[in-house]
């Protein structure tokens, strides 16, 4: 293909990736406003999750904030977001996108710590535990592969949507997409596209590895999992585990 | 206004004072029944290229998932490959799917069409194979047993004890559906999109973007209350239990 080859000339210049507004430029931008993003959704969602789980109550509000979210195009929010008074670009991106991290976060705190067993929690506390050793040292190592996966979906799912802030005046690498398809330069929008796939893709190996690194026990690979089908039972599904985006 | 005093350059009448848009004049409402009902055929032709491209893409994922799942199920050398394609699919964001395919398609709704095709299948396959995966082999073992064949036993023993995750799965992807096709806009065929980057194109025109998101809403909510009402109406048995 034309398009292709052209956007490998586009990528192996290094003036494209080192100028101004350049591709690291961009990149950064993309990565600041998601890793913000993602602070800010799971400063809001890690409290309320682990309250909620641990009480074992709020399902039902969890579910339908998880499915509203999934009901809510992200164009549509990043769209609001920029015409409300706050104003389009960086800010107004960053807080679309935090609200549509919340969802994932939250579903699989919640589901991971209500999911620690009454037993365990109990001998814990027979043990002399104080309730914020149970926590730390009990619950939370047990839902701690939810919440990784939590925060990797939500994470992921952050990234790939920053490319659509371009449509609506916002930055981030999806500029080049939305530059080369207005330019009618298809190399640039392919460009772009590669470069944003291959950001989600990255995003997604290296949290995946991380989540491996933290979790304590016996531990497998994420990618590996999907080899074994087995291997899908014990582990509840997280609810909301994110939408393609 | 007051800043024009500080800045005699611009005291002509005629000239906008630098740093206010016509935005900050004009009434600007977020909600305005006035546009919907100027503008209805519009809506109602972007609301129909949006309920067509996901109804095809949905049916035609499904059509494509089904043979895939049941080839995945029978060993794990084919599920392996099947379910880690998926998740990278998966991973894809759709503005950088549509981007790619533009030099494939072009400008055409088949560019959305085939997008909104890979993830709903990506969807479809999971939930397809784990439906089927949950079938007992018992179950399955007793129906050779009972003389079925395979076409038969999958008619009448797989198909109806998959099918609650079949169901499921065709709504996770009918809702996903609705909302992924709003980002078609990239190549001006994003149903509900339109209007909603049509609205920010048109000077923030936040009526016509309000519109279009809620019409997303209200489509997937629509869409939704359907599937529902589809598996209810397949799984008399789960009625006959509940009760």
């Amino acid at each position: 293909m034309n398009e292709f080859s052209r956007a490998l000339v586009y990528l192996n210049d290094p003036f494209n990736w080192s100028r101004p507004s350049g591709i690291t430029d961009l990149a950064l931008e993309h990565l600041a406003i998601s890793a913000v993003a993602v602070l800010a959704a799971a400063v809001l969602a890690l409290p309320v999750g682990v309250a909620l789980g641990t009480a074992r109550r709020g399902a039902g509000l969890v579910v339908v904030l998880s499915n509203v979210s999934r009901a809510v195009p992200t164009l549509a929010l990043l769209t609001l977001f920029a015409v409300s008074p706050i104003g389009f670009g960086n800010r107004a991106t960053t807080i679309a996108l935090a609200v549509f991290a919340v969802p994932p976060i939250l579903t699989n705190t919640f589901v991971g710590f209500r999911g620690v067993d009454p037993e365990v929690r109990e001998a814990a506390r027979g043990m002399g535990m104080s309730r914020g050793q149970v926590l730390g040292r009990v619950e939370l190592p047990l839902a701690l592969p939810l919440v990784t996966t939590g925060i990797r979906t939500a994470a992921v799912q952050v990234v790939a949507t920053a490319g659509l802030a371009a449509l609506v005046g916002g930055g981030g690498l999806g500029r080049l997409i939305n530059l080369g398809f207005g330019q009618q330069d298809y190399g640039v929008m392919i460009a772009g596209a590669i470069l944003v796939a291959g950001l989600a893709l990255l995003t997604e190996a290296v949290l995946a590895l991380l989540s491996w690194a933290v979790t304590p026990g016996p531990r497998r690979l994420p990618f590996l999992q999907v080899s074994t089908p087995r291997s899908a039972s014990p582990v509840p599904e997280p609810t909301a585990s994110g939408v393609p985006l | 206004m007051t800043s024009l005093g500080a800045r005699p350059l611009l005291d002509a009448v005629s000239d906008p004072p630098v740093g206010l848009l016509a935005v900050d004049e004009a009434p600007n409402p977020w909600f305005d029944p006035s546009y919907v009902t100027d503008n209805w055929d519009s809506i109602l032709a972007y609301t129909g290229e949006h309920v067509r491209l996901t109804v095809l893409a949905v049916v035609i994922g499904a059509v494509i998932a089904l043979p895939l799942a049941l080839l995945a199920r029978r060993s794990r050398l084919l599920s392996a490959p099947v379910l880690g394609l998926s998740t990278v699919v998966y991973t894809i964001p759709s503005l950088a799917m549509f981007a790619l395919l533009v030099p494939f398609t072009g400008l055409s709704s088949n560019t959305v069409l085939v997008g909104l095709v890979a993830y709903s299948l990506v969807i479809l396959v999971r939930n397809f194979l784990a439906g089927l995966q949950g079938v007992p082999a018992d179950v399955r073992e007793a129906a050779r047993g009972m003389g079925l064949s395979p076409a038969q036993a999958l008619w009448r023993v797989d198909l109806p004890l998959a099918l609650p995750a079949f169901m499921a799965g065709l709504r996770i992807a009918t809702v996903s559906t609705v909302a992924l096709t709003t980002v078609g806009v990239l190549v001006g065929h994003g149903g509900l999109g339109q209007l909603i980057t049509g609205g920010f194109a048109a000077n923030f025109y936040r009526a016509e973007i309000v519109t279009g998101a809620v019409g997303c809403v209200l489509l997937t909510l629509l869409a939704d209350i359907l599937l529902a009402g589809v598996e209810r109406a397949l799984t008399p048995w789960a009625r006959a239990v509940r009760a």
